[in-house]
């Protein structure tokens, strides 16, 4: 479904919006039966819903979870799972992950919620140092894969220095665990199922803005979706576009409208950041021979300098201009400057035209 | 009416206040009396690992109508900036202290500008405490460059440097390590002052504070930590979060204090206990039995987690302005008219301030880019895509 469909307020009203099926896989890799129109905080709601159902040795914990959670994404489990599975924690960031780190030692699915990713550094020494490692210092013997940490991120329009940062990178930096983003509701749920059921630790950010803008079409039933998967939501010839999470939205417009300039723009969903799939960014790299990455975290040490040198490692008899990067800038993310930090449409846009003209 | 009749009287021949050898003017309405007055405390203090002080506090006419008009002003302050951010002027995370101002201003009361405080978010009127204007507080909360941090820090992140008020942070517990550290540098400077850490019953569970308790114990430096227990971390209660909600005994070896956070005359003795404590002593715990009314922040009712009995219940039978305003009328220190007259005065203080500030620019888009490093070094990007960048580095 394309996303501009989905996302509401975020865009302003310049843009119809018109029902449009995308050509992505999107619409295939899970059936559409029992759909049902809810939001990205419902969505996650009915994975941990499911999760918590066909696994009883699931668990979910963190601030304020018990009674619905901030951004009211884990409601209802206490009512339904008890609480001696659905509980608080008390305010400590590195005391909940060091705790689902023990817990998921001892086989059990630990989803601990972080309740705004600005929280987490405080458990970043228990991510990196105890989750991405345990299976590797152990020898095998160990390991916490039934640890899934959700987080919000993003900007939310005025969340200022600390209820808006995109710290994706830090963690991606970390081999060990996986990094997962999703763009939209319909993904939120089967990425959330497959993170929760996956063997390895997650860090499964979501981005907040979404929570009750974006609004899909989503199955009802159990359903997950691949892993170090990437996506094509958009087919184009001139340039790939890669992207993850909220900043897609944002991207789909400025490819709509360069489209009007008879730029035909490729964008593609990362939805895993760590371990990320490189065949399918460089195939496409290969078709278009232009790339552009965009995120919300500054651009200095932001995870598109990965995917940047990568690609150019790979493909770079075939690029027909320089790797473009629009991100945010590098300050901390400000608080009446937001606009200006943001990678908005137009800057998008000024960039895409820079690198199609190169 | 007794107002137009103190305005007129130039001689002040009639009296209304017995103890007083002047009348309470409108236009100055602080007395100058500075007969010492002693009262007692509302309860008794409790205490761990130490001796608790005295329960009766030595106070005097000037000092309660300060604090009733401090305390005035800041609650004016609060429900004013409620209203700004419901009609949008505020953006961002607004988090009030209506209720508490006991707490700042029975600390001020204890100690000199030369003493450090550093808090956590709900900032606004220990800044006032610390001498800060309202117009400073106003802009910063609009984003305005008349505010304290220029309108760059917003509600949380409210700053005085020439009265040693270090903020005004965001990250629950951060500040007291902190705040440690400062305690240090003044123990090494050997300036007598000491540093008093705030955080909230939330706060009281992070890590890092019982990381800081070691510290300052170990190298007895002169911190003190105040638990602002207003019984809820957002929409937690404390039994809920806390194996021990005894916050004041939580530092073990620490000696600690529990402290009636309403009543202003109790923060101000256990205020004054304490820095002559950790100058001698090296740190100590004091717990303020606070209540915030309204909730966590604006977006916060306040009232999914507790009853509104509860808070009315507050309100009447703690409130720290009520609790000054009786001392003051059975003291005979000003008629309910003058009181009264104060919150008017503070009232339009309070409105006239709005909207100057609200006539203070937003900050220029350059300064985006300003203090990232010190001063003159960084990065400034230009152009629609920020792709010319400029690096002045070293």
């Amino acid at each position: 479904m394309a996303l501009r469909n989905i996302i509401g307020k975020r865009i302003g009203n310049g843009i119809g919006l018109v029902g449009r099926r995308s050509l992505s896989t999107a619409t295939s890799d899970v059936e559409n039966r029992n759909a049902k129109s809810m939001n990205l905080y419902s969505a996650i709601n009915q994975a941990l819903h499911l999760a918590l159902e066909t696994d009883p040795r699931a668990f979910v914990f963190g601030e304020d979870v018990s009674f619905g959670g901030v951004f009211r994404c884990t409601t209802g489990l206490a009512d339904r799972f008890g609480k001696a599975r659905v509980f608080n924690t008390p305010l400590c960031e590195q005391g909940i992950v060091g705790f689902g780190i023990g817990l998921a030692a001892m086989g059990n699915r630990a989803i601990a919620e972080i309740q705004f990713a600005d929280y987490i550094y405080p458990a970043f020494d228990q991510i990196v140092n105890e989750a991405a490692k345990f299976r590797y210092r152990s020898g095998n013997q160990f390991n916490c894969g039934g640890l899934t940490i959700r987080a919000p991120y993003g900007a939310v329009g005025h969340g200022g220095h600390y209820h808006s940062q995109s710290p994706e990178a830090f963690f991606c930096h970390v081999p060990g665990i996986k990094v997962v983003i999703p763009r939209s509701p319909r993904q939120a749920k089967g990425l959330l199922l497959s993170c929760i059921r996956d063997p390895n630790p997650v860090v499964f950010f979501e981005p907040k803005w979404l929570y009750r803008l974006a609004v899909e079409e989503v199955p009802e039933h159990d359903y997950m979706l691949p892993l170090s998967k990437a996506e094509v939501i958009r087919q184009g010839s001139d340039i790939t576009l890669v992207g993850w999470g909220a900043q897609l939205s944002i991207m789909e417009q400025a490819c709509i409208e360069a489209e009007k300039d008879g730029i035909s723009c490729e964008l593609i969903d990362l939805k895993t950041l760590i371990p990320w799939d490189k065949e399918t960014v460089e195939a496409s790299v290969r078709k278009t021979g232009r790339v552009l990455i965009s995120h919300e975290a500054p651009v200095t040490g932001g995870f598109g300098a990965e995917i940047s040198a990568s690609i150019v490692e790979r493909c770079f008899l075939r690029l027909e201009a320089p790797v473009a990067r629009v991100c945010g800038l590098d300050t901390p993310f400000p608080l009446v400057f937001e606009p200006f930090y943001m990678p908005s449409k137009n800057k998008v846009l000024d960039a895409i035209k820079a690198t199609v003209n190169y | 009416m007794a107002l137009s009749y103190l305005r007129s009287s130039s001689s002040r021949s009639v009296n209304l206040l017995k103890p007083l050898s002047s009348s309470l003017p409108l236009r100055r309405p602080i007395s100058t009396d500075t007969t010492p007055i002693t009262v007692e405390t509302s309860v008794p203090f409790t205490s761990h690992q130490c001796d608790a002080p005295s329960r009766s506090v030595e106070t005097n006419p000037k000092e309660l109508l300060t604090f009733f008009r401090d305390m005035a002003l800041m609650r004016r302050m609060e429900i004013a900036a409620d209203s700004l951010y419901k009609a949008k002027f505020i953006r961002g995370f607004c988090h009030l202290y209506d209720g508490q101002e006991a707490v700042a201003v029975g600390m001020e009361a204890a100690i000199t500008k030369k003493d450090c405080i550093i808090t956590a978010y709900r900032d606004h009127c220990t800044f006032i405490g610390r001498g800060g204007t309202l117009l400073e507080v106003f802009a910063e909360l609009m984003g305005r460059q008349a505010g304290c941090s220029k309108g760059k820090g917003g509600s949380m992140h409210f700053y005085k440097k020439d009265s040693n008020f270090y903020g005004g942070h965001g990250i629950v517990g951060a500040q007291v390590p902190l705040g440690c550290g400062l305690a240090f540098a003044q123990k090494y400077s050997k300036d007598e002052t000491v540093t008093f850490a705030l955080y909230g019953d939330g706060a009281a569970n992070q890590g890092q504070l019982f990381e800081a308790l070691n510290i300052s114990a170990l190298w007895d430096l002169p911190a003190i930590l105040v638990c602002e227990n207003n019984h809820y971390g957002m929409g937690t209660a404390e039994w809920r979060a806390a194996k021990s909600p005894a916050y004041y005994k939580r530092g073990d070896y620490v000696p600690g204090l529990k402290v009636d956070g309403m009543d202003a005359l109790a923060v101000k003795q256990a205020c004054k206990f304490a820095k002559e404590h950790a100058l001698k002593n090296g740190p100590i715990i004091l717990e303020m039995d606070t209540y915030r009314y309204h909730g966590h922040s604006m977006s916060d009712p306040g009232s999914t987690y507790r009853t509104r009995d509860e808070i009315s219940g507050v309100r009447q039978e703690r409130d720290p302005i009520e609790r000054i305003r009786k001392l003051i009328l059975s003291h005979d220190l000003a008629t309910e008219e003058e009181l009264k007259d104060i919150e008017k005065e503070v009232r339009k203080e309070v409105d006239d301030t709005i909207t100057q500030a609200k006539e203070s620019p937003m900050p220029e888009p350059s300064k985006l880019f300003t203090n990232v490093y010190a001063k003159g070094l960084g990065v400034e990007s230009f152009g629609a895509d920020r792709k010319e960048v400029r690096a002045t580095l070293p």
